[in-house]
């Protein structure tokens, strides 16, 4: 078995009465690309989020290659409304802002594309390195780390080569068409040197030939930048075709784990998702 | 010592009604738009000059008091076609710096208008009257406000939970796409929130300013930053947040006011302490503690941001 | 792995930037030029000196509304203790007991050079700022912007708060410190031998735009417009939000300070009770008329703004004859309305207001490439 990178412990998600995520458990090893499927609506995003950061989750753990990245139990007004399960086994508060997830090596693109509007395609991946700088604020206001600035430049545009988007280098990072923006996102998310990347449907909005595509990308950056991938995915062809495991979610709860011939075989899968699907 | 305090007291009470009343066309705007409406104070302030002429104009009060509310409601629903309505699918920023270009035009209009001189408010006969409670004297005015606002608070409440439009305008501010795509004309809605704020603003006017008794250009910035802030208070976006915040902040504001005087007749100071000058920071030392500690105000709702 | 490519070098000055270069040389010597042979009672530099000034503020409030997204409008508020700062830390000791008269010549009983106490009345605003900002900047951009208004009004009663007199003069005026005028070098006659009044400002002034510039032009200028164009995402590429916008937030104040203290150097006097929220809008509006995200755009129209507003318009407020006929309208205030409509059509018809978000070198180039932007200065 290959060292653990993402673990997942009883991670509930509660909004008010509404519970987004419940005891989601899932781990996520070195080397590993994993889907996380599930009906609209099953609570895919909002684990990403708990994952990323932007969320406190209500009572759990996650951890990153062994360092807890949040952790928690219900508190004021959660503890009459909880309705999860192990409730104050996790007594410590550890809410590591998405900047510092990021800084820990985990890097993720969005659903809904969030590329930096105002920037060129460049300029969206040279962000990236921001977090990276040795130089403080008033010499890089000054503009006396040269060096530092060319090599983060450069390094920008090793990537764009790389992922095949030099020849739009200068334009305006919302005038590129569609598949080019999601290609963007992931250099964008590739340039914060990630050694684990979260895709949040990568492949929305893209015709067959596009996702096939996307999923010969999705290997070849896996390999290139050894990379631990976690992907949520609506595109059953893309995760059956892509993934070594799968964790399928239905409504706030994880109802199966394992390889994608076990999940096409799982009968709980099939009538709580794909059962649906096909009607 | 609490013959000492009623007057500050009454003035409050007084004072937050008409906030109260000016507060209640912020926070509807912001419930609806989720706008700053920072012209508001001026539609205030405009309310009171076009009082003074009006009355000089020698129309008689039973006709001029009408004729300045419909005015007040038409200056609203004019700043919001002209100025908000071209600009509903700008970026956020962009209102709210036309909300203060319409804030500025607005003072300056006024004061080419009147040469920047304080006008006289005309006295209006019963609320401008003297009356004496226990020790004290003060005007009618200071005891209709209080009991007017709570009328009109419950008028507009039941206009909102029982009436079609008000079913619209609740709607809206919960969901403005979705209400459009479920058929309500959004504009009309619009139209009505800012018409009755300002007809509201403008009923706090006359209260006010007869308070007062006079009026100059910037003579709405003040009153109407307070009653922002009394709205923040109360939960931005609820009727009764705001007229709560706004006689809470009334009343504290005038406390503060009379403090140094209280404290001396209470033998716990020896000195002025020119805290009258806090009265106004005070304000806004409220408007800060209470976003820190609770952004929602006392009665607002809390809103996720979805990723 | 794919070599290096040679692009990234830093280009050479290009033609563009050359007459941009040329453009300001040119301003500056004009400026310098006509003070000594002008009138020094002419209109004119009592536009640039205070129009330097707002350039100065005007830009400063751009880096944070414009650059960085925070919609702020505290700006007088600082400028309010930049001014204070430089006033009672520069005024001559010999002079104090006639300044704080009725506060036995005040608390501070020593005088600093005024370039200490221009950068020490930027330090405070800058200090002030840091500790508003701990508590205000998690809020949301129009609850930012009451609660930083809030702030300056706060400060603005402090400051005439009589308690505190000793050390701010409670709400009198604060005086006889070194002003503009102060910089030209006269000879024992007191005949001025050479003018610097305006000229110093506008070396002042140009210092700080210059550095402002060079900030958003480095990487710390990206992630503010990273956070700008969305916090979530800034966010997921490990830019610190809490940091970046405190920098952002005391940068711009330290030259509100600034620009505070050279107001006051301009005006000759310091008072509390004119750091209004009016001033706030005007520089806000000024912002807006000029472009949000272009510095070139804020420091145009804060020139023709102050121009405009103490020159150019003035006859609107005073009754004009053509021959026997007496132009109707113009009285007094009639200039603030004229100006309140130019203001509004820019707000509702010209939001890119004059610049957009362009800057003097792509007026140059042949065709305006956002591209070039961010390659060009390395």
């Amino acid at each position: 078995m290959s060292e653990n990178v993402l673990h997942l412990e009883n991670v509930t998600m509660q909004f008010g009465g509404v519970v987004a995520a419940n005891d989601v458990c899932l781990d996520v090893n070195e080397g590993e690309i994993v889907a996380l499927i599930g009906p609209n609506g099953a609570g895919k995003t909002t684990v990403f989020n708990v994952i990323t950061g932007v969320y406190p989750p209500t009572n759990g753990r996650v951890t990153l290659r062994g360092k807890v990245i949040a952790e928690d139990q219900p508190r004021g007004k959660m503890r009459k409304l909880y309705a999860g399960g192990h409730a104050y086994e996790y007594p410590h508060t550890v809410n590591q802002t998405p900047d510092r997830i990021t800084k820990l090596g985990m890097a993720r693109t969005f659903q809904n594309i969030r590329l930096f509007k105002s920037m060129t395609v460049f300029e969206n991946v040279l962000v990236a390195k921001h977090m990276n700088m040795k130089a403080g604020f008033f010499r890089t206001a000054l503009h006396l780390n040269g060096a530092e600035e060319r090599r983060m430049r450069e390094d920008t545009l090793k990537l764009l080569e790389i992922l095949d988007l030099t020849d739009v280098k200068d334009e305006i990072a919302t005038a590129l068409p569609y598949g080019k923006q999601r290609r963007l996102e992931i250099a964008r998310a590739l340039s914060t040197n990630p050694s684990m990347l979260l895709l949040d449907e990568p492949a929305a909005g893209m015709n067959p030939q596009e996702t096939e595509e996307l999923c010969a990308f999705i290997r070849q950056i896996k390999e290139r930048f050894g990379l631990t991938v976690l992907l949520i995915e609506h595109d059953m062809n893309l995760v059956m075709d892509i993934s070594d495991r799968i964790y399928v979610l239905n409504f706030g709860a994880l109802i199966a784990e394992g390889t994608p011939a076990e999940i096409q075989q799982n009968p709980d899968v099939i009538t709580a998702y794909l059962g649906v699907a096909e009607t | 010592m609490f013959d000492t305090v009623l007057p500050y007291l009454l003035s409050g009470i007084s004072v937050g009604g008409q906030y109260a009343l000016i507060a209640i066309g912020y926070t509807m705007v912001y419930g609806i738009l989720r706008l700053i409406n920072f012209a508001h104070g001026d539609v205030f302030m405009v309310a009171g000059i076009l009082m003074v002429y009006i009355s000089a104009s020698g129309i008689p009060l039973y006709l001029s008091i009408p004729l300045v509310l419909i005015i007040t409601a038409g200056v609203g629903f004019a700043i919001e076609r002209v100025a908000y309505k071209p600009l509903r699918s700008a970026p956020r920023m962009s209102i709210m710096i036309s909300a203060i270009g319409v804030s500025y035009t607005l003072q300056n209009l006024v004061l080419y208008v009147t040469g920047g001189l304080n006008q006289f408010y005309p006295s209006i006969p019963f609320i401008s009257q003297s009356v004496t409670i226990g020790a004290t004297s003060t005007r009618m005015v200071t005891l209709i406000t209080p009991v007017l606002t709570l009328v009109l608070v419950i008028a507009l409440v039941l206009l909102i939970n029982h009436t079609k439009i008000g079913m619209a305008m609740r709607a809206v501010s919960k969901d403005f796409e979705t209400s459009r795509l479920m058929g309500i004309k959004i504009d009309n809605v619009i139209t009505v929130t800012f018409v009755i704020g300002s007809f509201l603003a403008g009923v706090g006017s006359i209260l006010y300013f007869t308070n007062y008794s006079t009026v100059i250009q910037t003579s709405g910035a003040m009153p109407g930053l307070k009653a922002f802030v009394a709205a923040v208070f109360g939960g931005i976006g609820s009727v009764p947040g705001a007229v709560v915040g706004a006689f809470i902040i009334g009343i504290c504001e005038n406390l503060l006011k009379g403090m140094d005087t209280i404290l001396i007749k209470a033998g716990l100071s020896k000195s002025m302490l020119g805290i009258t000058t806090f009265s106004d920071a005070f304000t806004f030392a409220l408007l800060i503690v209470i976003l820190i500690v609770k952004p929602t105000g006392l009665f607002g709702e809390k809103q996720t941001e979805k990723v | 792995m794919i070599q290096a490519q040679p692009t990234i070098k830093p280009k050479k000055l290009d033609a563009a930037t050359i007459i941009t270069i040329a453009i300001i040389g040119v301003v500056y010597l004009l400026a310098f030029v006509l003070e000594q042979v002008m009138p020094a009672t002419s209109m004119l530099f009592t536009v640039l000196k205070k129009g330097a000034t707002y350039a100065l503020v005007a830009v400063s409030m751009n880096l944070l509304n414009g650059f960085t997204g925070l919609f702020s409008l505290g700006q007088a508020g600082f400028m309010l203790i930049g001014s204070y700062a430089f006033a009672i830390l520069t005024i001559p000791v010999a002079q104090r007991l006639s300044v704080y008269q009725y506060y036995d010549g005040g608390l501070v009983q020593f005088s600093l050079p005024w370039l200490v106490a221009i950068v020490l009345a930027g330090l405070f605003a800058a200090l002030f700022a840091f500790l508003i900002g701990l508590p205000v900047l998690r809020l949301k951009s129009d609850y930012l912007a009451i609660a930083t208004l809030g702030f300056a009004e706060i400060i603005r009663a402090i400051f005439q708060w009589d308690k505190i007199g000793a050390l701010t003069n409670g709400s009198n005026l604060l005086r006889l410190f070194p002003t503009f005028a102060d910089f030209n070098v006269r000879d024992e006659s007191g005949q001025v031998l050479v003018y610097w009044s305006t000229f110093v400002p506008f070396v002042i002034a140009g210092v700080c735009i210059a550095f402002i510039l060079m900030l958003i032009n480095s990487s710390y200028g990206r992630a503010f417009k990273a956070i700008r164009d969305d916090e979530t995402a800034a966010e997921a590429m490990g830019i610190n939000l809490a940091k970046h916008k405190m920098i952002a937030f005391c940068t711009s104040s330290f030259f509100a300070g600034v620009g505070g203290a050279m107001l006051a150097m301009y005006a000759n006097s310091v008072q509390a009770k004119s750091f209004t929220t009016a001033m706030t809008y005007e520089i806000l509006l000024i912002v807006v008329i000029g472009g949000i995200g272009s510095v070139t755009g804020s420091v145009m129209s804060a020139f023709l703004f102050v121009a405009s507003s103490e020159w150019w318009l003035r006859f609107l407020d005073q009754e004009q004859m053509i021959g026997a006929w007496k132009v109707p309208l113009l009285r007094n205030g009639f200039r603030l309305v004229v100006f309140s409509l130019i203001i509004m059509a820019v707000v509702l018809f010209f939001r890119q207001g004059i610049m957009g978000s362009r800057e003097l070198p792509d007026l140059f180039r042949k065709r305006h490439k956002l591209a070039g932007k961010g390659a060009r200065k390395a």
